[in-house]
């Protein structure tokens, strides 16, 4: 039978949370048989979503970021979700190098790591209700 | 834990360790440019061989810091990056703009200018 497994933390936007994310989705995923150079690349994912959410989904506000990871067979499903500002334009957002906070020195690299690293990305977003990023990948087991 | 930074004359030497997050790089950007501002600092070395965990902040400090020393008339280097760290430092098409090398004593040569 097909293993199926899911989880969901939640936690405040405070930044020291962003190490807890990624170490915490890494240790979920490892449940299956993954290279080091995946789980590698899933935390570097887990981290620029969580980043994005605390450092823009959040700007002065306070509020919970939620993560949830299902795993279906081979394939990770990763979701992050805050209730934050929301993104008025998508398609500007994952623009490479695009930045809507330039002094905070955010390289504007986030949604192209994501990309990359992942096999699908999509973002559904409402201004004022908050952004969610899901993010698939279908692991190349051992 | 506080970023170990070695100064020879005029070239910085940041020791970059553990993990490379948003989270940590504003600790160490304010200790990198507080030293640069003392006015003596011509060259900065990223020293990347002990963080076994970067995201684009890792990129996003190394940018900075090439503007800054770039209007300062100076230049950045690093070296270090392990597989995984390179693939996201190719990917961010950072190397066009500041050099990477994989010996120190290459990243950290200076003959002044």
């Amino acid at each position: 039978m097909e293993f199926t497994n899911e989880m969901k933390i939640q936690f405040i936007n405070k930044s020291s949370n962003e190490g807890f994310a990624r170490v915490s989705v890494a240790a979920f995923v490892s449940q299956l048989d993954v290279t080091v150079e995946d789980l590698s690349d899933i935390k570097t994912v887990v981290s620029e979503a969580v980043t994005n959410a605390i450092v823009h989904g959040y700007e002065n506000l306070k509020g919970f970021v939620t993560v949830e990871c299902k795993i279906t067979g081979d394939t990770v499903e990763i979701v992050v979700r805050d209730c934050g500002h929301g993104i008025a334009d998508i398609e500007k957002a994952r623009q490479p190098l695009y930045t809507s906070r330039p002094e905070l020195e955010r390289s504007g690299m986030g949604f192209t790591v994501m990309e990359t690293f992942m096999d699908e990305v999509t973002v559904t977003s409402a201004l004022g209700r908050g952004t969610t990023v899901t993010m698939r990948k279908t692991i190349l087991t051992r | 834990m506080r970023t170990k930074i070695d100064t020879n004359g005029e070239v910085l030497i940041v020791r970059l360790n553990d993990e490379l997050d948003h989270h940590c790089v504003a600790q160490i950007r304010e200790q990198i440019d507080n030293i640069v501002m003392q006015g003596s600092v011509r060259k900065i070395v990223f020293d990347f061989t002990n963080v076994g965990f970067m995201d684009s902040s890792g990129i996003g400090i190394i940018m900075g810091r090439f503007k800054l020393m770039q209007a300062i008339g100076g230049e950045v280097t690093a070296f270090g990056f392990s597989q995984q760290l390179d693939k996201l430092i190719t990917m961010s098409g950072i190397k066009k703009i500041v050099k990477i090398y994989s010996e120190e004593q290459d990243a950290a040569q200076w003959g002044g200018r």
